[in-house]
């Protein structure tokens, strides 16, 4: 829903501090102090996001959200299944209080099947998808990917372009629909060429470390400084001549145990320890720049503090700066794309729980101011 | 849903996924290739590990779904002809270096005289603009500026990366919405506009909570193995079970206190419990705070259970029980997937050219108003030809000629 907020839409988050998401209570929070409106991390992502404070087991909250959805185009969820129908929420509900309506359903394993009320993180469905098979090195276990929660990151992708389509659908037949996606079924889309190496091959994954099939050198080398690391990519023998000249190496040139690839991967621990003792005496800056002046794919491994020094990232505003009321100057995380036409926008904070509570009321939804503080004392907007 | 679409699909590997995902959409995505096929049919891994054009695995599974042709667009003739199908076509995606379709009369501005309202999507390692714009890259170097990298791998080793490239998925999902919200803005307004993709950006757009720990609390995120860093505790998150390995958080508090309980449940039901999680509340657990004993207290049982269970009987008890906890799966166990197989997720696709039947995910979406999904495999080098070529109105004739001359 992000990418709908940051393109324009009106994207209603409807919560509740009854039983507040879990991003809500996670930490970090400003100044160590916890609360709904304090944590980093639902703060980082919901820039641009309205929020409804609305008590789903209130006794009101019923008609309210029927007037919602009479005036939405998507209803979006991504509850376990049967949490959504326990509310009476259905696809086949919502088309009867707006015959249009688009209603994408997006849980961990998608609506039915065995582990479909299975509750799923991230991190679960990557191990789910095989991902860790892919990740590590060969004397060791396999590895889980340095983002927890790797497959939250990919579904959301698929799920706007499917959802424009089925805008567009509907502005062409005006037929709403609804649309189930499991985050695992994307995430496998990840790694198809090894489900198609399996099913054809037979072939199951080896974890290979940083190596390439055919590059070398290919790999993470150390920097001067504390868990500092940089990555060289030599893909040919052209780029391996010019590696040599660029780290003052001519006679590496023609060296027979390195001149060709071949010869490169019989003896690539000979060949990474000769570029480990080079590397180690640069700053990873210094080896991106010197191997990239030569034209060689090469790059700073770069932790969170460089990330958000990044120049290229900051030029193209992958964070927004914005003022939050509990916050302070807070970076929220902004676009993952560039539209030259109509850019994503920062338009407002992350909300306060209930933030937009009233505003959605009585300008969204027409409540007179005495029917919304009838309701407001009734509770139903906790 | 978008069958009255088409894209023009001048992609390598770093932008397969977008029109692979269109194609699923019902766009008419056209691979266009250059004459002899294009050079990423030499990745890895091959149909029965015969390492021929018409035969990378990785071709098959990211240009599923999708017609080809092959045109020579760096010849005159290629782009007069390349010009007749962009008058044709809704998008145009492209992963060439930045620069490169000016260089042939064919950026942004020159495609828009052509076609006003053309939508143009470049995926590029580091996108458009910028200082980093030119830098040569390969998935490596992008999953290292991306802050993913660093991130992953045992501690006491450089950091690792995952072996199956992804910065080019992560940007090709991006493009596919990219390119359809650009869609959506022509729909209503008749503008095109260029979508600006980079592998770095959409690599480093989601670092889950390492943003804010480092802003917050000042703290860089760091590799820990099979552990989970915690600013108190390292916590593990990968066990060993039986005949495999099992991924498991110890999460506490209203997220994770479901599972524990659970957990603990199944564990006395066989009579593997441990006192010391009689004096924990799980509701109360906060794993931010705990410390390293509470942590190894709790994790020496849970580690012990593990290793006396299979990984089909974790699957199997944790979905009965509804708790998150999950067995890696190797290929094998995904294809025989209850879950999966339940959805129907798996199809038979013919490749008459190898006269045999392939596996592929039937579809990412489902859809209660249409059949979406995958109809056909990738297509052959120039295979769609005849059909494309005679569409925008060239002669037989012409046909052969230009193929002759290598345009096609």
């Amino acid at each position: 829903m992000k990418f709908f907020a940051d393109y324009g839409a009106t994207v209603i988050r409807v919560e509740t501090s009854k039983r507040p998401c879990t991003l809500r209570i996670s930490a970090p929070f400003k100044d160590n102090q916890p609360g709904l409106d304090r944590s980093g991390y639902f703060n980082h992502f919901n820039a641009n996001i309205l929020s409804l404070a609305l008590n789903m087991e209130h006794p009101e909250a019923r008609s309210l959200i029927h007037r919602l959805i009479s005036v939405s185009d998507i209803v979006m969820e991504n509850f376990t299944p049967g949490v959504i129908e326990k509310w009476g929420l259905t696809y086949d509900n919502l088309r009867k209080i707006k015959s249009d309506i688009i209603m994408l359903r997006q849980s961990g394993f998608g609506s039915q099947g065995p582990n479909s009320r299975q509750p799923a993180f991230g991190m679960i469905l990557a191990a789910m998808a095989g991902i860790p098979n892919f990740i590590g090195w060969k004397d060791r276990d396999p590895l889980p990917i340095g983002v927890s929660a790797y497959t939250d990151c990919i579904s959301p992708r698929f799920a706007t372009a499917a959802l424009i389509a089925a805008l567009d659908y509907r502005r062409k037949t005006g037929k709403g629909q609804l649309i189930d996606i499991s985050q695992l079924e994307t995430a496998l889309y990840f790694i198809l060429p090894a489900l198609l190496d399996y099913a054809v091959n037979g072939r199951e994954p080896e974890r290979i470390g940083n190596a390439a099939p055919a590059a070398a050198p290919h790999g993470v080398y150390p920097c001067l400084g504390d868990d500092r690391w940089c990555t060289i990519a030599v893909m040919d023998d052209h780029q391996w001549q010019n590696f040599c000249s660029a780290i003052n190496k001519p006679e590496l040139c023609d060296d027979p145990r390195f001149n060709t690839l071949l010869q490169r991967k019989n003896h690539e621990n000979e060949l990474n320890e000769l570029v480990s003792a080079w590397t180690s005496q640069h700053t990873p800056e210094e080896v991106m720049n010197t191997l990239q002046l030569a034209g060689i794919p090469a790059g700073m491994v770069e932790n969170v503090a460089d990330i958000c020094e990044d120049q290229q990232l900051s030029e193209r505003q992958l964070f927004w700066k914005l003022k939050h009321d509990e916050m302070g100057p807070f970076s929220h995380l902004g676009a993952s794309f560039t539209l030259s036409r109509t850019p994503a926008r920062a338009q407002r904070p992350s909300p306060r729980l209930g933030e937009h509570t009233e505003y959605i009321c009585t300008q969204i939804l027409g409540l007179k101011d005495e029917e919304f503080a009838r309701l407001a004392s009734s509770g139903v907007f906790e | 849903m978008l069958n009255h679409c088409r894209a023009l699909d001048l992609t390598d590997e770093k932008g397969f996924l977008c029109g692979r995902i269109l194609a699923e959409l019902g766009v008419d995505v056209i691979k266009v290739e250059k004459p002899g096929g294009d050079p990423s049919r030499r990745i890895g891994p091959f149909y029965h590990d015969i390492p021929q054009t018409e035969k990378s695995l990785y071709w098959f599974a990211y240009n599923a779904g999708k017609r080809g042709i092959t045109l020579d667009i760096e010849t005159r003739d290629g782009r007069e002809i390349f010009a007749r199908l962009v008058k044709t076509a809704d998008f145009i995606i492209e992963s060439f270096q930045p620069g490169f379709l000016s260089t042939l009369g064919l950026d942004y501005d020159q495609l828009c005289k052509l076609k006003g309202d053309i939508i143009l999507t470049s995926i590029t390692p580091f996108g458009q603009k910028g200082p980093f714009s030119r830098f040569q890259a390969s998935d490596l170097v992008i999953m290292g500026m991306s802050g993913i990298l660093y991130q992953t791998g045992d501690s006491d080793r450089p950091p690792v990366n995952m072996s199956l490239p992804q910065a080019c998925l992560l940007a090709g999902a991006d493009a596919a919405a990219g390119t359809l919200m650009a869609y959506y803005h022509r729909e209503i307004t008749g503008e095109g506009q260029h979508v600006d993709v980079s592998m770095q950006q959409s690599t480093a757009w989601f670092l889950a909570n390492a943003i804010p720990l480092w802003e917050l609390n000042g703290i860089i995120s760091k590799r820990a193995g099979s552990f989970r860093w915690s600013i108190n505790s390292s916590q593990r998150q990968v066990w060993r079970c039986s005949d495999g390995f099992v991924f498991f958080n110890i999460i506490g508090g209203r997220t994770g206190a479901k599972t524990l309980q659970e957990l603990v449940k199944w564990m006395e039901e066989e009579g593997m419990s441990s006192d010391f999680f009689k004096s924990v509340d799980w509701e109360t657990l906060d794993m931010f705070k705990a410390t390293q004993e509470t942590v190894d207290r709790i994790s020496e049982p849970i580690e012990k259970f593990f290793k006396r269970h299979s990984k089909q009987e974790i699957a199997k008890g944790a979905a009965e029980r509804g708790i998150s906890i999950c067995p890696l799966s190797s290929m094998a166990d995904l294809f025989a997937s209850d879950q999966l197989n339940f959805r129907k997720y798996w199809k038979e696709i013919m490749h008459p050219e190898l006269n045999t039947a392939i596996k592929y995910p039937a579809s990412f979406v489902r859809s209660s108003e249409e059949d979406y999904g995958l109809k056909s495999p990738a297509p052959l080098i120039g295979q769609h030809n005849a059909e494309i070529y005679r569409e925008i109105g060239l002669s037989d004739h012409e046909i052969l000629t230009l193929k002759q001359a290598s345009i096609i």
